[in-house]
This record gives structure tokens, C-alpha cells and sequence, in this order.
């Protein structure tokens, strides 16, 4: 097989982990206010994810730094077009960062008040806006070559469209889907990783908004099929993760938190690449001229690049994978409120062997 | 201002502010691991102490090296996406493997650490400090031969049809001298950052006369990190400039506002007027030493700012190869400057401190301690505001002008919203980090430490919680 197919592989293989991983603790995220009734609560989702999100976040720029290396082209592109969209993702990713970290550093409800509108606004807008952006690359933007040079060079591609050229209906339907599938996948890992109050409130959650997830995912899902560029192959493996959904749902009515959350993974999973290998050979679609497509031709680094980069991607991803997955055991427990630590935080929270005097 | 000018307004805060942190986790983590190391192998509570105090300053700078890192890894992109297309095959490469190799062992591993007191074995637990503070050093080695690839460029040729580099020779780039140089000199100078840190704390520990004994030890491994360091930066300085002088003679034209060539140059210690004329008055001379700097002889010549822009003008075409000039000569002074003096207040402060003495007077030192809180880091961000303004017009020497590298497809109100946007965000971040380590430094050590934590873990349901 050709190098720039592995790579086209390999970027659909990050994205996949990055949604799956970073998929639910941004869940946790946007359930904060909704399950998080007391702080004790909300304590105790955060250090749900305390231990990986850092870690899970990575997979995005990985995804990022790998896009660069191997379709520079196609990273130039789109960050450059989707200027302002990425700008705020950032200014999210930033606030939701910092919450985590700094929202106990102070014994004051009004500081954690407010880190805690930071934690829920930094993990709704980016999963509403990966939705948006992968809607885009999908769906089709104005990419055309520069006025007045080189139609033929793909280097001269670029996004001609505006900010709200982005707010299109296929990419806000994309966007929303990621919203709630997300919101659902982080109250299932909940209900998987803590006991208790935050367990019960989590699990009557999810059979809320699980199918209306589900709706919103099949409704955009099949939409996607008319960008398909296989639907024989995308259309069998849209209706498998639908079913998964619908099992991971029911999982969670038989207690068997593991599996429900395997199976919701599974969806993320198939869905995404359903979306990638409908893309395929494309990158980035032009909805002015498919001649404007960037493609994994046209927007790859050379051989030798992709050689090197394989090799290293080969060696280093089990190693990863590895010891992520490590870490996810050393912190298997189940946590709940009964075991936060009653002295009071007082800022000094990271400190459990310390009495605070 | 046009789309230029804003994208290089933004590149530089976001940069120079990402910047303010890392230097401070590249050196603190090493302390905090040594520390823990200190309990681990003495069990003496005092490190132990130690090891929180500082890891907890360690972790709230992190949190804002992680979130401001991620602004630039999306920047070549958003603002520089022609200068992506054009370096992707080269430049692109270091950066997929610094997240790859560097990324994920530095979180992965900071988050075990973190939440790990309690059920890691105590080695475990201590191993994966040191695998964050490798994974901090992995990253700062990748994204520096990324940079030096910018200033030196190798391992590459420039495809005619497509007008993009090619690598050819990944090798040449990870490993030429321009990248092992810059890290060698940016470690040790991230260390005597941390270092008088570290030691300006303890210090002023002992100045409020608390927590003394904790503290001392403080003062000695930061002071002594320092000293060191400092000779290591004034080594890997002097290579690296004859490397630069190779590479760049411009910089370091500009670097000592050098107009003519010069045999026997001296280095103008400090200088009155403009130094972007020609008529700047030296007020303190050191003969022959950029000379020595330049070419490893004092009588060596060092080439002139006009010489080399006619040589520029022959060699790429009409154009201004003059970088801004007192910027360039300025930060070059300030780079060596603040960070000597952070030296030399470690050499007071182990004299002050010698044989468990603790005098109480002294408002100099006193003033001086809250100084190198601050001086070294502005010190080593000079030290990259002249690497990368020397480098100007270039954003890569010899083959890219920055004004080719700007995005063509978006707009300056674009960019003025980013820059606005970002501005204000770390402005008020930066509020908030500086008034929460200046609270956590006035707390001080824990007081009370359980004397073996592992042991209470199991007999406890209660668990660990960081956040
Ligand atoms: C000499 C060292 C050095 C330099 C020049 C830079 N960085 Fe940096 N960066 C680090 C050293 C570092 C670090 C020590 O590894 C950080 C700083 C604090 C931290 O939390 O990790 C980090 C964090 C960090 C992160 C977040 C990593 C995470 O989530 O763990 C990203 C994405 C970047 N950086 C990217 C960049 C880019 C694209 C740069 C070029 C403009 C850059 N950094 C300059
Ligand atoms: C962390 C330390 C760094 C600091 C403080 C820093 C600072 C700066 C500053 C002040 C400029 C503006 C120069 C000008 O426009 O006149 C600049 C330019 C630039 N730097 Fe760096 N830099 C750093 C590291 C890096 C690294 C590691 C890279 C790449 C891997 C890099 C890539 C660039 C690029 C692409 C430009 C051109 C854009 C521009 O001119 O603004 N920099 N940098
Ligand atoms: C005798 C002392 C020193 C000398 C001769 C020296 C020399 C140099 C030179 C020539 C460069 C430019 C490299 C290039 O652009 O190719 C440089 C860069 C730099 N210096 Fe120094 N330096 C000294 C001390 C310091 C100190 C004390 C610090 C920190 C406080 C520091 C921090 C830096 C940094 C961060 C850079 C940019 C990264 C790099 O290119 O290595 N330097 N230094």
C-alpha cells in the first residue's frame, strides 16, 4: 500500500482516538451543571477525568501535528479558512485547560463558580465545533486557487468563504451530533467510573438523552451519505453504529457499565470513520469545482517524509497506547462523593496527607 | 496594520507569553523530581515537604504551558499557512514527533503523578516524575530543531515544480548543529531560571524566618543548580555564536550594531543613542572580544551590516536584509545580562547563607531576591526575541521572506479579533496564575505530613483527590 493511504489512515485513526478519548471527559465537561447539583458532586466528575484528560487531549495534537507533517496542504488550508471557528476552539480548549487546575487552588464558591461556567462553555463549543469543522471538510467549502495564479498547483488552494459560510445546515447537523453523542458518551463513562449520586443521576440521564442522540446522529449521519464517496461500504457501518448505540443504552438499563461503555466507544468509532472512508481519496472537498478538492495526492508531503513519519508512528503508537491504557487501570476505582477527603480544601486540595491547621 | 503585521503582533505575544512557562517547567521539574528522589532514598519529611511546596507551583505553572502550547501548534496553520505549505514536508516532521514521543509521555505521566500519591507503589509513584521530565525535555529537543531548522535550514531541497521544500534527509535536521547547540544553551538556561527561583524563594523564607529548616536546603540545590547552569549558558552562548556568525553573520552584525568590518572587534558593553544610526556612542568597550566571540580569536574580523546586505542584495535580490537593529542588540544584552546577575545574586546568597547562618538585616538583598524572581526569566525571553528578530526578514534564513509565509486567505479583521482576543485572555490568565503562586509561596510548606503516606492509603476508603 502506498504511503499517503497509511497516512490517510493513520489521521482517521488519531481523530478516532481523540473523539473517543477526549469524546467523553469533554462530556463530562458539558454535564457539569446538569449532573453537578452540589460541589461535592462536581468534584467528584472531575476527578473522574482528572487523571487522563490531559492525555486524551493530545490525541488532538497529534491529529494536528501529524496532519501538518503528512497533508501539509490540507493543514494549511483549513486552519487558515476556518480562522475564526479554530480561534475560538482554542479559547475554549485554553478556559477548559485551566479550569480543571485552578477551580480548587481557591476556598471560595464564587471562584469555583465561575471556573466551573469555564469548564461547561470550554467543553460545549469545541464539541459542537469539531462537528462543524469535520461538516465542512465533508460537506464542502469554498476552496478555489488564489485569483491570478496557478489553477493547477494545489498549493494556491485556498478557503474562500467567511466565518458564518461555516454555519451551514449539513456542518450545524454534524455539530450537533458530536454535541450530544459526546454529552451521552461522558455520562456513560459517569455512570462506568463513580458510584453513588453521580452514578444514579448519570444513568437516568443517558436514557434521555441517549436516543435523542441518536436521532440527531442517524439524521445527520445519513445526510453525510450524500457526500459518500462508497455509500456501499459507509451506509452498512453508519447502520452498525447505530446499533451499537442502541446497545450501549441498553447495557446501561442491565447495570453493565464496561460493556455500555465499549459499545458507545464502538459508535464513536465507526461513525468517524464511516465519515473518513466516505472522504476518501479526498482531504478537503471544494463545493466550487471537485477540481479544487484537495486530495491525498495533491496536498501530501513527498515519499521520503511519509516513510520516516510511518516508522515512527508504527513504533511509538503501541508504546502509547500502552501506557495510557496503564493508566486508565491504576485508576480504575470507582470514586463518589462518600470519599472526598471532609477536611476542608482550602485551596489545598492536591494535598490529602496534609492537614490543613 | 495589515494581515502581516497583526499575524506577527500575535505570533510574538502568544509565543513570548508560552514562552514565560516553559522555562519554568523545563527546570522545575527536575527539582521536584530530585526532591521526591531526596525523601524517597532519606525518608527525611523535610523533602517530602519540599516536594509538594514545589510541585505545587510546578503544576499551576504547567496548567498555562499546556493550554498556551496548544495555541501554537495551530498558528503555523491558521496564520502562517503559507509558510506550512511551503515547510510541511520539512517542518512538520519534529513537530508529529514531539507530540508522539514528548506529548504524551509529559501528560500521561504528570497525570499518574499527580493522582497517583495513594495507589502507586512509592518507586512507581517517583518513576513517573521522571518519565514527565523527560517527556518536558523530549518536547523542548524536537520543537528547537524545528526552530533551528528555520534558522538553518538542511536536510532539504526545493521542488521546481511544486516550489515546496522536500526533506531529504531527516538526520541532517534532528541532529545538525544548530538544533543540539540551541538545546544544550536553552536547557542550561531554563535551569538557571529555575534555579534562582527556587533559591529566591527559599531565601525569602528564611528572611520572614520561617520554616527554616525546610527551606535551606532550598536555597543550596537552587543556588548551586544556578551557578552551574550559568557556566554551561556561557559555554554553549560562546559556541553557538560562532555557529551563528557561520550561519547568520547578519545577527550578529546586528547583535553589536557592527556597520563596517571590523578587525579586533570589541563588544560594547553598554551604549548611548541610537543604535539603528551609525553614530551610537559606546560607553564601555571590551576589545577584541566579539572578535573572540565571532571566530574564537581576538584579532579575528567580524563583517559589517552593509558589507553583508550588499553581499544579501547580490546573493537573493533588491531587498532590506537588515533586522531590526536595537532590538537585535538590545536583547542580545539583556538575554546575557539578566541571567549573570541572577547568577551572581546566587553567589551572595550562598555566601549570606554559609554554614547555617540566617542574618535578618540587608534590605538590598532582600530587594534583590524579589529581582531574580523575575530577571532571568525576562532574560532568557530576550534571549529568543533576539534569536527570532535577528532572523528577520527571514522566517527561514535564505529561503522564505516572513511576508511569504502569511495566510493569504484571511482578513486583518480576522486577526485583530484573534489578537484582541488572545490578548485579553492571557492577560487576565497571567493575573491569575501570578496571584496564585505568590498565595501558595505565603503558604508555605505543609506543615504536618503523614510520615508514610502509602501506609495510611490502604487503610483508608478515602481517596486521592487532586482537583
Ligand atoms: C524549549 C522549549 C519549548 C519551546 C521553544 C516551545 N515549547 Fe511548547 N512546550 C514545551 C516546550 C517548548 C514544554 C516544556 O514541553 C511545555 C511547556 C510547559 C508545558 O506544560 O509543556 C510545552 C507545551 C506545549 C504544548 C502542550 C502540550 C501538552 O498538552 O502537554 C504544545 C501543543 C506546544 N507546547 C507546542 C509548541 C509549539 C508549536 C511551539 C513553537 C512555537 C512551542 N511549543 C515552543
Ligand atoms: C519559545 C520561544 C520563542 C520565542 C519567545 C519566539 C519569539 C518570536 C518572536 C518575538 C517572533 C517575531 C519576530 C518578528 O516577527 O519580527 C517570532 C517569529 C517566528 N517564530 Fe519564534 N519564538 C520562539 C520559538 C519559536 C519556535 C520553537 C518556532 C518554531 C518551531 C518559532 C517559529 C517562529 C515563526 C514561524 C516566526 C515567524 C512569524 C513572525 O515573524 O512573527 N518560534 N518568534
Ligand atoms: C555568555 C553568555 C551568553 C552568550 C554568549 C549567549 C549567546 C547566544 C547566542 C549567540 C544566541 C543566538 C543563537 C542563534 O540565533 O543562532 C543565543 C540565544 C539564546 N540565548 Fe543566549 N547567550 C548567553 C547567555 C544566555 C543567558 C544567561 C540566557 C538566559 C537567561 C540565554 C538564553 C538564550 C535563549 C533562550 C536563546 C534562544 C535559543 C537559542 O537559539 O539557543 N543566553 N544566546
Amino acid at each position: 500500500m502506498e504511503f499517503v493511504n497509511v497516512w490517510f489512515i493513520l489521521i482517521a485513526v488519531l481523530w478516532i482516538g481523540y473523539f473517543v478519548l477526549d469524546g467523553f471527559d469533554l462530556g463530562v465537561g458539558i454535564l457539569l451543571p446538569i449532573l453537578g447539583r452540589d460541589d461535592l458532586r462536581r468534584r467528584v466528575m472531575i476527578n473522574a477525568i482528572g487523571p487522563v484528560w490531559d492525555g486524551n487531549e493530545v490525541w488532538l495534537l497529534v491529529a494536528g501535528g501529524a496532519t501538518f507533517a503528512a497533508f501539509p496542504l490540507w493543514y494549511a488550508t483549513m486552519f487558515s479558512g476556518f480562522y475564526l471557528a479554530f480561534f475560538v476552539l482554542l479559547l475554549a480548549l485554553i478556559l477548559r485547560g485551566v479550569a480543571f487546575e485552578y477551580r480548587s487552588k481557591e476556598d471560595s464558591q464564587s471562584w469555583r463558580n465561575r471556573w466551573d461556567i469555564a469548564i461547561f462553555i470550554g467543553s460545549a463549543l469545541p464539541a459542537f465545533l469539531f462537528g462543524v469543522a469535520f461538516g465542512n471538510v465533508i460537506g464542502g467549502s469554498p476552496i478555489e486557487p488564489l485569483p491570478g495564479t496557478d489553477a493547477a498547483n494545489a498549493a494556491n488552494f485556498n478557503y474562500a468563504g467567511n466565518f458564518f459560510d461555516l454555519l451551514n445546515p449539513f456542518s450545524i447537523a454534524v455539530g450537533l451530533m458530536t454535541l450530544l453523542i459526546f454529552t451521552t458518551h461522558g455520562a456513560i463513562f459517569l455512570a462506568l467510573k463513580t458510584s453513588g449520586e453521580v452514578r444514579e443521576s448519570a444513568r437516568s440521564l443517558i436514557y434521555k438523552i441517549g436516543p435523542l442522540a441518536a436521532v440527531v446522529a442517524v439524521v445527520a449521519l445519513l445526510w453525510a451519505q450524500s457526500f459518500s464517496e462508497r455509500v456501499a461500504i459507509t451506509l452498512p457501518m453508519v447502520l452498525v453504529a447505530a446499533l451499537a448505540w442502541l446497545g450501549a443504552i441498553w447495557l446501561t438499563r442491565a447495570g453493565r457499565d464496561g460493556w455500555a461503555f465499549v459499545l458507545s466507544s464502538t459508535t464513536i468509532l465507526l461513525a468517524v470513520a464511516a465519515l473518513f472512508v466516505g472522504l476518501f481519496p479526498n482531504v478537503m472537498v471544494s463545493s466550487i469545482d471537485s477540481a479544487f478538492n484537495l486530495t491525498i495526492d495533491n496536498a501530501s508531503s513527498a515519499g521520503y517524509t511519509l516513510t520516516v513519519m510511518t516508522w515512527v508512528a508504527v513504533i511509538m503508537t503501541p508504546i502509547v497506547v500502552i501506557y495510557q491504557g496503564w493508566t486508565y487501570w491504576v485508576f480504575r476505582k470507582r470514586i463518589s462523593t462518600s470519599m472526598i477527603p471532609d477536611q476542608p480544601m482550602a485551596g489545598r486540595s492536591d494535598d490529602r496527607f496534609v492537614s490543613t491547621k | 496594520m495589515d494581515v502581516l503585521d497583526l499575524s506577527r503582533w500575535q505570533f510574538g505575544i502568544t509565543t513570548v507569553y508560552h514562552f514565560f512557562f516553559v522555562p519554568i517547567t523545563l527546570g522545575l521539574v527536575w527539582f521536584v523530581a530530585a526532591f521526591q528522589t531526596m525523601w524517597v532514598v532519606t525518608g527525611r519529611e523535610k523533602y517530602l515537604k519540599l516536594t509538594k511546596f514545589f510541585g505545587k507551583l510546578f503544576l499551576i505553572n504547567f496548567a498555562l504551558g499546556v493550554v498556551t502550547g496548544i495555541v501554537q501548534e495551530f498558528q503555523f496553520g491558521m496564520n502562517w499557512s503559507d509558510y506550512s505549505r511551503f515547510v510541511g514536508d520539512v517542518f512538520g516532521a519534529p513537530l508529529a514527533m514531539e507530540g508522539l514521543l514528548a506529548f504524551f509521555l509529559e501528560s500521561t505521566f504528570l497525570g499518574l503523578w499527580i493522582f497517583g500519591w495513594d495507589r502507586l507503589p512509592k518507586k512507581v509513584h517517583l518513576a513517573t516524575i521522571w518519565a514527565a521530565a523527560v517527556g518536558t525535555m523530549l518536547s523542548a529537543y524536537f520543537i528547537l530543531a524545528a526552530n533551528a531548522w528555520m534558522q538553518h535550514p538542511v536536510g532539504f531541497e526545493v521542488d521546481q515544480d511544486t516550489g515546496r521544500a522536500v526533506l531529504n534527509d531527516i538526520g541532517a535536521v534532528l541532529f545538525q548543529n544548530t538544533a543540539i547547540i540551541s538545546f544544550f544553551h536553552t536547557m542550561s538556561a531554563s535551569f538557571l531560571v529555575a534555579g534562582t527561583g527556587v533559591a529566591a524563594v527559599g531565601a525569602w523564607f528564611l528572611m520572614k524566618n520561617r520554616q527554616i529548616d525546610i527551606f535551606r536546603p532550598a536555597i543550596k540545590v537552587g543556588a548551586v543548580v544556578t551557578l552551574i547552569a550559568a557556566v554551561a549558558v556561557s559555554i554553549t552562548g560562546d559556541i553557538d555564536s560562532k555557529i551563528m556568525v557561520q550561519q547568520q553573520p547578519m545577527k550578529m552584525a546586528a547583535a553589536e550594531a557592527l556597520y563596517e568590518s571590523t578587525t579586533r572587534a570589541p563588544f560594547s558593553v553598554l551604549t548611548v543613542g541610537d543604535v539603528s544610526g551609525e553614530n551610537a556612542t559606546p560607553i564601555l568597550e571590551i576589545p577584541g572580544l566579539l572578535s573572540y566571540l565571532s571566530t574564537g580569536s581576538f584579532d579575528g574580523t567580524v563583517e559589517g551590516i552593509n558589507e553583508l546586505q550588499a553581499r544579501y542584495e547580490t546573493e537573493y535580490g533588491a531587498g532590506n536584509y537588515v533586522p531590526n537593529v536595537p532590538i537585535t542588540y538590545w536583547g542580545f544584552r539583556l538575554m546575557i545580562g539578566l541571567g549573570m546577575l541572577g547568577a551572581a545574586w546566587s553567589l551572595w546568597a550562598l555566601w549570606r547563607y554559609r554554614g547555617g547562618r540566617n542574618p535578618q538585616k540587608g534590605r538590598l538583598f532582600a530587594f534583590s531576591t524579589l529581582f531574580v524572581m523575575l530577571g532571568p526569566l525576562l532574560g532568557i525571553s530576550a534571549g529568543w526575541i533576539f534569536t527570532e528578530m535577528g532572523r528577520q526578514p527571514w522566517v527561514v534564513f535564505g529561503q522564505q521572506l516572513t511576508a511569504d509565509g502569511v495566510s493569504p486567505s484571511i482578513t486583518a479583521t480576522d486577526v485583530w479579533i484573534s489578537l484582541i482576543g488572545f490578548t485579553l485572555v492571557y492577560g487576565i490568565l497571567a493575573i491569575i496564575e501570578v496571584k496564585l503562586i505568590l498565595k501558595y509561596i505565603r503558604a508555605g510548606a505543609p506543615e504536618t505530613v503523614v510520615e508514610d503516606p502509602f501506609k495510611d492509603a490502604q487503610s483508608n476508603d478515602k481517596l486521592y483527590f487532586a482537583y
